[in-house]
């Protein structure tokens, strides 16, 4: 018998190893499937997803999103917009991810991307957490120039 | 099985229409359908309905009459107005009803719809982390589909022209301004690659059809409309929706692709064969995706035909002819009704500037969360 995921938090998703952070993913016992995040239930079992992985999509969350359900800093005033997207962790599974970038300039489909623990900035007033997400890898110039065209 | 015939539609303009409820648009739009038709509400032997946020559809019943009538609330998303139509066609086919009515309508907050990850099966966290956004989610299914099919920002900015362009000459259109694509593309990112001219808004607005039996069409003498096929299919494994935290590597088809085929067989038609179409535009991104998971061209044919104009009215395929939901907002359970009240007033001509001419076969088609799609085809 597995332990029960509680998927109600972001630390539920990462497990911290020695080497850097995992994402816990969902195999199907059955089919095979790779699934993130783990489901509850019995069907799946949990497995640590590769930390490394290809950008597959991206965009620029804008606009403050409404609370609930977003936990974030979503007062007009004081939000930052943030980078998400997907990334192909490559034999196993496309999960969505927020990016750490500063602009939509250093992202490129397909390039290499990694896993990392990021701040994820609260309220004032409630306990700032962090959450996972995914950098590029090896940024040259010559990438984060090729993107403006 | 008898043919299914639409004999009747009514609209009430969409936008925002501060002091009158959904209800009150819908309640409109029914008796505009009534009208149209030549019939009385304690005509119609069944209703289906929908509305996301503006009540439960049958609270409208006691405004037009409790005749104990079978009415049906309908929800299924986006796809809300297709799904009712959908219902209500099975109803006539199925032999049991002559005729009835379909209405969907809606008023929205404004700002983005605001879905809970409850809601949609999924867990706290996901929302928590700012992912619940149906925005975010048609910029990342566009930004790949740009990156695989050479697709440009200014064919983006194109198809939001052309609907805002639209939008200006149809009554029943929200935003009546037009803009040009260079203004399109310089305006505010909402969310990359869309800036706020390419994204559709939640709106107000409600639209109604009846319905009728080849029988009661004919006896009646509104036996022009035919539904040729409807069809509602939902999503695969592999397929990109809304609301996915993973997605598998091995790709599949979208729940439009296979709507529309099956739409296409029981139509015993093709797509050289439809004259006009409205195609589910909650950004110009869906519309660019949509041309071709509903078979109107291949995949990155999109940057030349919109180049040319082949999309506008006057061209090889006029869509989106109303503006679509780029220029009349969406109102989630009238939306798909409106395509269908447009290619109802277009098959029956004299539209003026926005008449597509010798329109004989429209088509339409919805998207909805989590993964749903509606085609309906019409004609004579």
């Amino acid at each position: 018998m597995k332990e029960p995921i509680d998927l109600s938090d972001f630390q539920s998703l990462i497990a911290q190893e020695s080497a850097g952070p995992r994402l816990i993913g969902g195999r199907h016992l059955e089919t095979g499937r790779i699934v993130f995040p783990c489901p509850e239930g019995d069907r799946y079992e949990p497995i640590k997803l590769s930390s490394k992985g290809r950008l597959w999509s991206y965009t620029v969350q804008c606009f403050p999103p409404k609370s609930p359900p977003y936990k974030g800093v979503n007062n007009p005033a004081q939000f930052k917009p943030f980078f998400l997207g997907y990334v192909e962790i490559p034999g196993e599974v496309i999960v969505q991810t927020r990016l750490d970038v500063n602009d939509v300039k250093e992202l490129e489909i397909g390039q290499d991307m990694h896993l990392v623990i990021i701040p994820f900035e609260t309220p004032e007033g409630e306990p700032n957490e962090e959450i996972y997400s995914f950098r590029p890898t090896q940024q040259s110039a010559e990438q984060s120039q090729g993107k403006g065209a | 099985m008898d043919d299914v015939y639409i004999i009747g539609a009514g609209i009430h303009t969409f936008g925002r229409h501060p002091g009158k409820s959904g209800l009150d648009q819908g309640e409109y739009a029914v008796r505009e359908a009534l009208k149209d038709a030549g019939l009385n509400w304690s005509d119609m032997q069944f209703g289906f309905g929908g509305s996301a946020s503006a009540g439960h559809a049958d609270a409208i019943l006691p405004r037009l009459g409790l005749t104990g009538a079978q009415f049906i609330n309908v929800s299924n998303g986006c796809a809300t107005g297709g799904s009712a139509l959908l219902s209500g066609y099975w109803a006539i086919k199925s032999g049991e009803f002559d005729i009835g009515i379909i209405v969907g309508f809606d008023k929205h907050d404004r700002g983005a719809f605001n879905p809970q990850p409850v809601e949609s099966g999924l867990p706290q966290w996901y929302g928590d982390a700012g992912f619940m956004l149906t925005t975010q989610f048609f910029a990342l299914k566009t930004q790949r589909y740009m990156h695989e099919h050479g697709i440009s920002p200014l064919t983006l900015a194109r198809v939001a022209e052309k609907n805002l362009a639209n939008g200006a000459i149809t009554d029943h259109a929200w935003r009546k301004t037009p803009l040009d694509a260079q203004s399109i593309l310089d305006a505010p990112m909402v969310s990359d690659p869309f800036t706020k001219y390419m994204f559709c808004s939640p709106a107000e607005g409600g639209a109604a059809l009846i319905i009728a039996s080849a029988k009661k069409a004919r006896e009646l003498g509104r036996d022009q409309i035919r539904i040729h096929g409807a069809t509602v299919k939902t999503r695969f494994e592999g397929s990109f929706e809304v609301f996915a935290p993973s997605l598998t590597i091995e790709r599949d088809v979208s729940p439009c692709e296979t709507a529309s085929k099956a739409a296409y067989e029981m139509a015993g038609l093709g797509p050289k064969d439809i004259d006009v179409a409205q195609i589910q535009d909650t950004e110009s991104g869906a519309e660019i995706m949509h041309m071709a998971e509903n078979g109107f061209c291949k995949d990155g044919d999109q940057e030349q035909l919109l180049a040319d104009g082949e999309t506008r009215i006057g061209g090889r395929l006029p869509t989106n002819t109303d503006g679509g939901c780029i220029a009349c907002g969406e109102p989630i359970g009238a939306s798909g009704l409106r395509q269908v009240y447009e290619n109802v007033v277009q098959l029956r001509g004299g539209l003026g500037a926005r008449q597509v001419e010798g329109a004989r076969v429209a088509y339409s088609q919805v998207y909805g969360a989590p993964g749903i799609s509606a085609v309906c085809i019409i004609g004579e």
